[in-house]
């Protein structure tokens, strides 16, 4: 049976809210500009309905213990394999290459 | 060269002057990076493209919508023409809300919107820049829809009983800026100086303007 | 589509639990409200999120609902206190 969306939180018992002021980081900042310039125009690449429905679809436990960017981030990759605009295997390389980049930074 | 300028060679220009961008420690961080360097790689997006859009995007804040606010109270036309059609009226102060229908509310001795986004975290970001953490939360976007009285205590304001709640739901394409009421005595004040008492909460609805002394009433 | 409903109709949310993408939280289906606002026809987003081009477009309303509709007297709000959300005429019916 179909249950609510993991989005779908209207009248969920919750705890107090944390009203702290955040000041975006770089890299927030920027997941919010790849986002927009990915889904403008004149890219257009998908539409906001559809960066919903990627959140929608990730893991229970990932959407509730991430951080709202983090959603966001893998929303994205999600996309743009689903466009077929980057592959998993480009982008595992990728990850490897910066990880050891940055590994190799601190040496 | 050490590895370290290597490592910036492969970053865009204006990030080197960012000193203290922390390093990624999460893996998602690692994955945005990842994306953007592919990205960038492929032509599908410039460095350049990124970095401007930052840029516009620091330019949007809730004074923005302050402005908007203050007119509409000085002028009852302009308030009108804001509540008939949000998008149009906006334009004339400079603002361009495109594609979303802006929808203004107007808060009332009877009646007090608050704005929330349960399904996501809808806003108007084109005109009021980036939510508040806590407007994204899930302790907001569960609560603010059955217990907005206790909500609004944990914001410090306090609307009678008399006084209608209504919590307004962004579920679809309309994004929403609350007219908090033009505080008591302030006739005599310049539209410049009614901007200062309007908070980005006041146009969320988890606040009142500030009084006619800019403090919280 | 043409305009199903007026302001000051009541109507009904559906309280069906389809699949997918849908704009309609839950705790608001199956509660009676009326419609205040009709902002016009827009494309179906339970399409749009899967890359179709939600065609033909439908009505949007704005539906007020009474706090206890939702909650039945659970929850901090006021006697007179309200919900609003906006709703697609496909999850309503006039009642």
């Amino acid at each position: 049976m179909t249950t609510r969306l993991i989005s779908d939180l209207g009248g969920l018992p919750a705890g107090s809210i944390d009203r702290s002021e955040h000041e975006p980081t770089m890299t927030e900042r920027r997941i919010d500009a790849m986002m927009i310039l990915l889904r403008a125009k004149p890219r257009s690449f998908w539409v906001s309905d559809e960066n919903r429905r990627t959140i929608e679809s990730l893991e229970p436990t990932t959407y509730a213990e991430s951080a709202y960017y983090e959603r966001w981030v893998l929303a994205m990759k999600s996309l743009l394999l689903e466009k077929g605009i980057l592959t998993e295997a480009e982008l595992d390389e990728k990850v490897s290459e910066v990880r050891s980049r940055k590994q190799l930074a601190k040496i | 060269m050490n590895s370290h300028t290597t490592d910036h060679e492969h970053e865009h220009d204006h990030t080197v002057f960012q000193k203290d961008i922390p390093e990624p420690k999460e893996d998602w961080e690692f994955l945005e990076i990842a994306i953007r360097e592919l990205l960038i790689e492929k032509n599908v997006l410039s460095a350049r493209e990124i970095q401007d859009e930052i840029e516009a995007w620091e330019k949007k804040n809730p004074e923005k919508g302050a402005e908007i606010i203050a007119r509409s109270w000085v002028d009852d036309d302009f308030k009108n023409r804001l509540l008939n059609d949000g998008n149009k009226a906006v334009a004339e102060l400079g603002f361009t809300v495109e594609s979303l229908k802006l929808v203004a509310l107007e808060n009332t001795d009877e009646l007090h919107h608050m704005v929330v986004c349960t399904l996501c975290s809808c806003y108007p970001r084109t005109l009021l820049g980036v939510p508040p953490l806590w407007y994204k939360s899930r302790e907001y976007r569960s609560r603010a829809v059955r217990e907005p009285r206790a909500v609004l205590r944990e914001f410090g304001t306090t609307i009678p009983d008399s006084v209608e709640i209504r919590v307004v739901d962004s579920t679809a394409d309309c994004r929403y800026l609350v007219i908090p009421k033009r505080p008591a005595n302030t006739e005599k004040m310049s539209e410049a100086e009614l901007v200062k008492l309007i908070t980005r909460d006041s146009m969320i609805g988890t606040a009142e303007a500030l009084d006619q002394d800019g403090q919280r009433s | 589509m043409t305009n199903l409903f007026n302001i000051g109709d009541l109507v009904r949310v559906g309280d069906a639990l389809p699949p997918g993408h849908i704009r309609t939280p839950m705790f608001l289906r199956g509660c009676n409200g009326t419609i205040i606002k009709h902002f016009g026809s827009f494309p179906n987003p339970e399409r749009l999120a899967y890359g179709l081009n939600g065609l033909p477009k439908i009505n949007l309303y704005q539906v007020l609902f009474k706090m206890d509709e939702a909650w039945d007297g659970k929850g901090d709000y006021a006697d007179g206190d309200t919900i609003t959300a906006d709703i697609y005429e496909t999850w309503l019916e006039a009642i």
